[in-house]
């Protein structure tokens, strides 16, 4: 991992208002390389997130581009830089058909005019080479189930051939088969040299994908773990907080034994 | 460890995936897919409106009806002079209702058209009569004028953020006075004879060639870039409209034309092609174009869908917002011209009483949703014939104002009842 990351986030500090959202909070993105971010509700996710896609300008740190340092303020800096988010409320037209959502701030155009039947032809290729099932790419987003939104949303985030791809939650709201599909959509992203950032609540979600699981706890980093190397209770302590040694984990262990052991005697009474 | 139980679950997977994935069609099976041919066409239609997708429909039914009731109560109503009366009275709101249709596509309302009219009209006037500046330029500076006042408007809704209802308003209140300000010591100014704004409601091309030929344009060029569409489609090989339907809509769209042209030239005292409604298609069909075919038309109908998702898709939202009012403000200062020219001169009172309400319910009548992202700039069209056709009969009844405006307001009700309705439909049909 000595290779330079595509993006990189160093020191990076965010305020609304009273309240220190981040706090110098390092992050890497390798290409090819899914990391997963995780953290409990209001650890600063979806707020790491929204800096690096330019929707939350940062108040301090720096962001790293391919080694270089960029200003990313708006969320057109992102899309030029190659960063695509899909976001957990999908943000998506309703009143627009899947083709225009889909190049929606990247139309192809033939002069000044659109190209529709380019779009909706490469429309068509996209959500084929990504294996997506959508009834007519020619229907408004509005008709479509949320299973079918969040992949319309996921394959919008490649129209542009980005660099990296992050995902807010993109399993959150579907059912066991479509989170099968956007799993297997994320090992495509890699396989393609996309770097991932995929936040999830779901930890078996993160095992099966991430090659890397940051941890982000009351707006600081609490630690990068290899998924392969490491346990899930250690994931889940630097997430709760609890601190990760071997007494605590020994108290927890015998904690559960005891209370199990109690328990077993309740039912022979 | 981890590593060797890992290992077998990600490398089935993708085999099983490609297994899959060529079995699996590309169409999702549920998909009630389009016969082909006319009966196709005909089970999409019902199929829509069932869905509450009425598009046109209540209005062209609207419009047979007025014809029907107005027709058996006074013979002349399809007459030729009364018709070219309509298109002609239609032409000047009906631009300004063009710029209406693209503020109710984002959703938002501007109630300072009427105001921004009169004082363009103000500004040619005073420019051109009193100051004796060239006509065009007089035209040019009230036009950009117009433009300005509708660029201001969007300045304060869109980066102080204060509501358009009320930036309009305050536009409505405002741009009225400096109107009658601008008309002071005259009160009025006669638009001088052969002036251009003079000639823009009361010239006809009498030539008959004009009408027809207008007519036959638009119907090669229409059947013409279907027919072309239709081609590159299907080399594309995506689904194409067959030729039958090409054939029936440039059939359709012949006859419309073709009546039209023949009302104006033909009968008993048809005065030929009349200039205003030649400025108001065109008008019409730039910004359908502009709408349907250019970035800047995608961008407002998704800002007016989710203005939060066209912001994070990268689309500059106040940059749209501004635009669009500014657009709102040069199409009421044209269609201004048009009143002053109507009224045969600029007033005090060009573009007051109810001319902002006319507009905007012109666009609401025509099928443009108030809810922003929906709608059509042909229903500034529509909804504005609608109008005018009632105000028409209702003058040649010999009614008053007062039963035109009841009427009237009852027609703008039951336009926007029908466009909540169609919506409420359209939810649980699964399309909105």
């Amino acid at each position: 991992m000595s290779a330079t990351p595509v993006l990189a986030l160093r020191g990076v500090s965010k305020r609304f208002g009273a309240v220190q959202a981040l706090t110098d909070v390092d992050l890497e993105i390798q290409p090819g390389e899914v990391v997963a971010l995780v953290g409990d509700n209001g650890a600063g996710k979806s707020t790491l997130v929204k800096t690096i896609s330019g929707v939350h300008p940062i108040d301090e740190g720096a962001i790293e581009w391919d080694g270089k340092p960029v200003h990313v303020n708006r969320p057109q800096d992102a899309q030029n830089l190659g960063i695509a988010t899909v976001y957990q409320d999908l943000a998506l037209c309703d009143n627009l058909d899947v083709v225009a959502n889909l190049f929606l701030g990247s139309e192809i155009r033939r002069g000044t005019i659109l190209d529709e039947i380019a779009m909706e032809k490469r429309a068509k290729e996209l959500l084929d080479t990504l294996s997506i099932r959508i009834p007519s790419v020619r229907i408004p987003v509005a008709s479509l189930s949320g299973g079918q939104r969040q992949v319309v949303a996921i394959a919008r985030a490649l129209v542009g051939d980005p660099k990296v791809v992050i995902l807010d939650e993109p399993t959150a709201a579907l059912g066991v088969e479509q989170t099968a599909q956007v799993l297997d959509l994320v090992e495509r992203l890699r396989e393609r040299g996309h770097g991932v950032i995929l936040i999830s609540h779901n930890m078996e979600d993160v095992r099966a994908v991430a090659d890397k699981v940051a941890v982000l706890r009351l707006g600081r980093n609490n630690g990068v773990f290899d998924v392969k190397t490491t346990s899930h209770e250690v994931i889940i302590s630097a997430i709760t907080g609890a601190t990760d040694n071997a007494v605590t984990r020994r108290k927890a262990r015998t904690a559960t034994a005891s209370v199990t052991a109690t328990a077993a005697k309740e039912d022979a009474k | 460890m981890s590593d060797l139980a890992k290992t077998p679950e990600k490398s089935e997977a993708p085999e099983a995936d490609a297994a899959a994935a060529p079995a699996a069609p590309a169409v999702d099976p549920r998909l009630l897919v389009r016969e082909e041919g006319f009966k196709g066409y005909l089970t999409e239609f019902t199929r829509k409106v069932r869905g509450g997708e009425l598009g046109s429909l209540p209005v062209v039914l609207g419009l047979i009806v007025i014809a029907i009731v107005f027709q058996t109560q006074n013979s002349s109503f399809l007459s030729a002079s009364s018709l070219a009366n309509i298109a002609v009275y239609s032409s000047g709101m009906g631009i300004m209702a063009v710029g209406i249709v693209f503020v109710l596509l984002l959703g938002e309302i501007d109630l300072s058209v009427g105001s921004i009219a009169g004082v363009g009209a103000a500004i040619w006037a005073v420019l051109q009569v009193s100051n004796g500046w060239n006509g065009w330029v007089a035209i040019a500076v009230a036009l950009l004028a117009g433009l300005a006042l509708g660029l201001l408007n969007g300045f304060f809704f869109a980066k102080i953020g204060v509501p358009a209802f009320v930036v309009t308003l305050a536009g409505f209140l405002g741009w009225s006075g400096f109107q009658i300000w601008l008309m002071g010591k005259e009160g009025s100014i006669n638009t001088p004879s052969g002036s251009f704004v003079e000639n823009l409601t009361s010239y006809y091309f009498e030539d008959k060639i004009a009408a027809y030929g207008l007519a036959i344009a638009a119907i090669l060029l229409y059947g013409l870039s279907q027919f072309l569409d239709s081609k590159r489609r299907r080399a594309a090989a995506l689904p194409a409209r067959p030729t039958s339907e090409i054939a029936l809509r440039t059939g359709v769209v012949a006859v419309l034309c073709l009546v039209v042209a023949y009302v104006l030239n033909e009968p008993q005292g048809a005065r030929g092609l009349p200039l205003a409604l030649v400025l108001f298609l065109a008008v019409l069909l730039i910004a359908d174009f502009v709408a349907r075919r250019t970035t800047f038309g995608r961008q407002v109908f998704a800002v007016g869908g989710n203005a939060e998702a066209a912001r994070r898709a990268g689309i500059s939202v106040d940059r749209i917002r501004i635009t669009v009012f500014g657009l709102s403000g040069l199409l009421a200062a044209f269609g201004g011209l048009f009143l002053a020219s109507l009224s045969g001169g600029a007033t005090k009172s060009v573009g007051a009483n109810n001319t902002l309400m006319l507009v905007i319910a012109a666009a609401v009548i025509g099928g443009t949703s108030l809810f922003g992202g929906r709608g059509k700039v042909w229903s500034a069209l529509l909804g504005m014939i609608v109008i005018q056709a009632i105000q028409q009969g209702l003058n040649m009844l010999g009614m008053a104002s007062e039963i035109q405006y009841m009427i009237t307001g009852a027609v703008l009700l039951a336009a926007v009842v029908i466009d909540s309705l169609s919506r409420k439909t359209q939810k649980t049909a699964g399309r909105a």
